[in-house]
């Protein structure tokens, strides 16, 4: 525990179970390190490259006709915001890696307008990982990261790369754009990983 | 101060706030005496924690508004509606009371004092705290890159730093301040209220074919608006660098 601060009482929320550090709030704030880029689903295209160079690729109408599931699930910005119970639809990573042939241990999700971030492949298997498309019931905003995000919900929210294009596979792992820029390389928001060293 | 990104684990310490500056009647600077501060580099933000009595804690973010300094760093809180944190950091929080915080964190949205090209800063509210960082860095670096900051705020009383800012104007020395003001403007102003437009940051910010580095801070939307002006008058986006805080204003 810290030292206490004089006169603080906070404000408790009751019954909620969150990470550690974090609070909840009921609105989506948005975190971008710049302009949105602005992603046209008519030449948009995903593209999941094996370390041995093979690509499995989607147009938006492929992808679009793989089975998708509806997702409910919280998620936890490194910023300190919780958004609990948010309804999602998307295509499972699990649905998109099946025809990929691949023994890495490793992923390095790319994503329209440069952004990279890197996390364990098996952290994008087994129910745990989907490129999202609506978020509550509409398609996703621009700003949130549509036509299409990364959506892995039990590592910190900067993982869910928003306007994402592809996601290599590695047998090294390499820090993606956040990592390489004081934050954690993992982020396991109930272990509070949010900056190196964590 | 160089390499400041984040090197190794950042531990919690513990300061003693040395002064309090109450800026507007919302907003207030806080000065927090360190005893092991490394440095920073403009733009960067700590994590502040409060603990209560029984244990409970919350944490929030704040951007650092100081040049970089041995021992010591400000920062400027806007208290916000029903803000947990900030309404104790701008309100019942004294001199001599410790303060807990870790940093300096963040190296995306940084302005480095060895760069010489011209630098565009667009603030709305309180989004001109590490713009300021910047601003004050730039003039004790001795670096004479020339700056031009938009400042967008609601009306003249909620104007952070206004004095030095029209000090800093007044001495010349290659910063250029230009206010928006959205819904109330000083007596006499020469145009409406209104938000900041694509003409405002033509007239006021460095045309694109300069590459001026661009760092814009604020609410979402006002980012939102003001990035997407940016790179539609042709600014690389490669170029612009965004903070944003605050809900989406809306569904989205």
């Amino acid at each position: 525990m810290g030292i206490v601060s004089p006169g603080f009482h906070g404000r408790r929320q009751a019954g909620q179970k969150l990470p550690p550090g974090q609070y909840l709030v009921t609105d989506f704030p948005v975190l971008s390190a710049g302009p949105t880029p602005r992603v046209d689903t008519g030449s948009w295209e995903l593209r999941i490259t094996s370390e041995t160079g093979q690509v499995h690729s989607w147009n938006w109408a492929e992808f679009r006709a793989l089975p998708s599931e509806d997702i409910t699930v919280d998620i936890h910005c490194v910023t300190k915001w919780s958004k609990l119970h948010t309804g999602w639809q998307g295509v499972s990573l699990d649905t998109l890696l099946a025809g990929v042939e691949t023994s890495a241990g490793f992923a390095l999700a790319r994503s329209y307008g440069g952004y990279t971030t890197n996390l364990p492949l098996p952290d994008l298997r087994d129910g745990q990982a989907w490129i999202a498309y609506e978020f509550d019931g509409s398609p996703l905003a621009a700003e949130h990261g549509g036509p299409a995000r990364l959506l892995v919900p039990h590592l910190y929210f900067w993982k869910s790369a928003k306007w994402v294009s592809g996601i290599d596979l590695r047998a090294k792992d390499e820090p993606g754009f956040w990592e390489s820029l004081g934050y954690h390389n993992y982020g396991d928001p109930w272990r509070e990983q949010r900056y190196w060293g964590d | 101060m160089a390499g400041t990104a984040v090197l190794g684990r950042l531990t919690w310490q513990v300061g003693t706030v040395t002064a309090l500056r109450e800026e507007t009647s919302t907003a207030r600077t806080i000065v927090v005496g360190l005893p092991q501060w490394p440095g920073h580099l403009a733009g960067q933000h700590v994590d502040v924690r409060l603990t209560a009595e029984d244990g409970y804690s919350a944490q929030r973010s704040y951007s650092i508004a100081s040049a970089p300094a041995n021992g010591n760093l400000e920062l400027t809180v806007q208290r916000l509606p029903d803000g947990e944190v900030s309404s104790y950091l701008a309100g019942a929080l004294e001199v001599g009371y410790p303060l807990e915080l870790r940093g300096p964190i963040g190296g995306w949205f940084v302005w480095e004092p060895d760069t010489q090209v011209p630098v565009m800063l667009v603030a709305g509210g309180s989004g001109v705290v590490p713009l300021m960082a910047m601003i004050r860095t730039r003039e004790a670096a001795g670096n004479k890159a020339p700056f031009r900051l938009v400042y967008s705020v609601r009306s003249p009383d909620t104007e952070l730093y206004k004095d030095e800012l029209a000090e800093r104007q007044r001495r010349g020395d290659g910063l250029d301040v230009t206010y928006v003001y959205t819904r109330t403007t000083p007596p006499g102003w020469p145009v409406p209220p209104g938000r900041i437009n694509a003409g405002v940051l033509e007239s006021a910010g460095w045309p694109p074919d300069r590459r001026p580095a661009v760092f814009v801070c604020g609410p979402t939307p006002f980012v939102e608006a003001v990035a997407n002006l940016l790179v539609n008058a042709g600014h690389d986006s490669r170029l612009i660098k965004t903070e944003r805080f605050g809900p989406t204003g809306g569904k989205s």
